[in-house]
């Protein structure tokens, strides 16, 4: 018995001094239960609506409050109503001026269009229904993008961390530092496999979903490969930072996994992020994930040019010289802790002095 | 040309890990320095290499493109062959080519790793590892080359090995520092340095710190004072450091006394430090 005893009070001490353990036993269901409870709605309460053609006011005046008609264009046509959904500007766009009105659904968000197409059943013979993008409202559409994304994020911060921080456990990072190789050659020396491994990861999955799911690929892929190269350095960033907060490659995947979850849930990629409560809908706006999707949809699915969609691609080039900076910043102070800055670039003199007095 | 550090520094926290010491390394001579656990051996070898902020004092050392380390960790990556541990760090000193191909061969005879090339880095057992560390740190031909305990651990032959190795290096012009817990292996360097609890306390050739040494080591079977007594085979010996009127500081007529070692002097000096100084 008191063997036993000895075996659980040691366990308990080491747990106790694991505080990334015993955060992950206490936090993580608290933040689970919240999150997935405020998160976890299918439910869209209401879409942004265009009117166009020449009814578009009186028609808007009729529609029930679930359609929000944020644009109103008497002058517009179908083709112009087709660009707002393109564009993501609108959930449903109606076209009048004929009989029966036709209404636009736009099927890359996937739960919006599906509410969408269930209120407009309801209209009858009044409305002609047609799901744009994704007309059989296929889930695997709408996720394979997602997906993609998903998989860059987990190549970029689990085994980009896993991959420096190994560095560190095996005493290496020690003789890195003293040899005349700046750290931020050290990142990106290191790093630049896991980006040419990610890239062409993203290909064959991307390949894959078109084959296997029959998902359009209906935009430019330049503009999708320049998406997720600067999505990539994002996370790959967030591996870089990740690795300097651990000290062996278990707590890399554990904090890797605190930054994973989130971008799941959170990122609109299983619930969107409109039917959301406004308390955890934040934190997607906070997600590189959530901004890759919006890229990745809007170019496989609508075939949305790069001009429309300017925000993700922004915020996540904003996102990827943060983190980026940020991590080498850290990187470069576990690395070079006692010289002064690169005395590698400078030109080599016989000696240097380092005086602190 | 001679590196050093000057009255230095070093701090964590509320430990202090160096506490004003200056040490030399001229160029064509090895300095060991020796001292128990947490002595602070590895601070300062790494303040050397610039590996850790002075508190206070200077650090004159060669630029990077000049600097040789092996650390007390593995000293190489496990998951590469013996080659290309060596091509990799030779490529970050900008050696390439015929010349690379010629330095390495030349290296991996010397350390006796040719059979061992193709074989990766944590398959080879620890005294080749640790003559691949040293291959790695001086393969650019460095002005210092700076080794934390790179026999630590390892069997008789593979330590005669590196020693030859580390005087050669030596031979050839390189400033080599060195820390070290074998003192019989201290003995052989140019010039000791024995450090403890981060302070110097004594430095000098072999024969100066013999020559130095104050008080008289005696040997018997039971000491008179447990507290400045160590064991040596199966005798002990015991400190009379004179000149303290606290302690009877001269040994009983009819103790045999004993020409001190180097390991009788580093825990003689030690004891005293101890004994006198609280912690």
């Amino acid at each position: 018995m008191l063997d036993m005893r000895a075996m659980i009070v040691k366990e308990f001490r080491e747990l106790v001094r694991d505080r990334r353990t015993l955060g992950m036993l206490i936090v993580m269901p608290l933040l689970l239960l919240v999150i997935f409870g405020y998160a976890a709605n299918f439910y869209v309460s209401s879409l942004k609506t265009a009117v166009v053609g020449p009814q578009a006011a009186q028609t808007a005046k009729t529609l029930p409050p679930f359609f929000d008609v944020t644009v109103t264009e008497p002058a517009g046509t179908q083709a112009d109503a087709e660009t707002l959904l393109r564009d993501n500007k609108v959930d449903v766009a109606f076209v009048t001026g004929q009989t029966p009105v036709l209404a636009l659904v736009n099927g890359s968000n996937l739960f919006a269009a599906q509410s969408a197409t269930a209120a407009l059943n309801k209209a009858g013979n009044q409305v002609k229904t047609q799901v744009l993008f994704n007309p059989d409202l296929k889930t695997s559409w709408v996720m394979v993008p997602a997906i993609i994304g998903l998989i860059l994020t987990f190549i970029g911060t689990i085994i980009t961390s896993i991959g420096m921080v190994r560095e560190r456990e095996a005493g290496t990072l020690e003789q890195l530092a003293v040899m005349p190789i700046r750290p931020s050659r050290v990142i990106l020396g290191k790093i630049a496999p896991y980006f040419l491994v990610a890239s062409i990861d993203m290909i064959i999955v991307t390949v894959l979903g078109i084959l296997l799911f029959s998902v359009p690929f209906n935009g430019n892929p330049f503009a999708f490969a320049l998406g997720a190269a600067i999505f990539l350095f994002v996370v790959l960033g967030l591996g870089v930072f990740i690795s300097t907060i651990s000290q062996t490659a278990g707590q890399a995947i554990q904090t890797a996994f605190f930054f994973l979850l989130p971008q799941i849930l959170l990122s609109g990629m299983i619930f969107p992020l409109e039917a959301m409560a406004a308390g955890v809908r934040w934190i997607g706006y906070l997600l590189p994930l959530t901004y890759f999707t919006m890229i990745s949809q809007g170019i496989m699915l609508r075939g949305a040019p790069i001009a429309s969609l300017w925000l993700p691609f922004v915020v996540l080039t904003v996102m990827a010289v943060v983190v980026f900076t940020g991590a080498t910043l850290r990187f470069r102070r576990d690395l070079a802790p006692g010289r002064p800055a690169s005395p590698a670039d400078s030109q080599p003199a016989e000696t240097e002095t380092v005086s602190t007095a | 040309m001679t590196y050093s550090v000057r009255s230095a520094t070093v701090r964590f926290g509320a430990t202090v890990a160096l506490d004003d010491v200056t040490v030399e390394v001229p160029a064509g001579s090895v300095v060991a320095v020796v001292g128990g656990d947490g002595a602070g051996k590895s601070t300062l070898l790494r303040a050397l290499a610039g590996e850790v902020p002075l508190d206070g004092g200077t650090v004159e050392t060669p630029p990077k493109q000049r600097l040789g380390y092996l650390p007390a960790s593995s000293g190489s990556w496990a998951a590469l062959t013996v080659t290309q541990n060596i091509d990799f760090v030779a490529g970050i000193y900008g050696l390439a080519g015929d010349e690379l191909a010629a330095r390495r061969a030349e290296l991996l005879d010397r350390a006796s790793l040719t059979h061992a090339a193709g074989r990766l880095a944590s398959q080879l057992s620890g005294g080749m590892r640790r003559k691949l560390g040293f291959v790695m740190a001086i393969v650019h031909r460095p002005a210092l080359l700076i080794l934390d305990e790179p026999t630590t651990g390892i069997d008789p032959v593979s330590r005669i090995d590196l020693w030859r190795l580390v005087s050669e290096a030596a031979a050839s012009g390189t400033a080599v520092l060195m820390s070290t817990t074998y003192l019989d292996e201290a003995e052989r360097a140019a010039h000791l340095v024995v450090l403890d609890r981060g302070r110097i306390l004594v430095q000098g050739s072999y024969d100066q710190v013999r020559a130095g040494f104050a008080g008289v080591v005696t040997q018997a079977g039971q000491p008179v004072r447990a507290e400045w007594a160590w064991r040596r085979g199966r005798v002990l010996h015991e400190y009379w450091p004179g000149g303290d009127p606290s302690t009877p500081s001269s040994p009983p007529t009819g103790a045999t006394a004993v020409a001190p070692d180097l390991e009788d002097i580093v825990i003689a000096l030690s004891l005293a430090r101890r004994n006198t100084v609280p912690a």
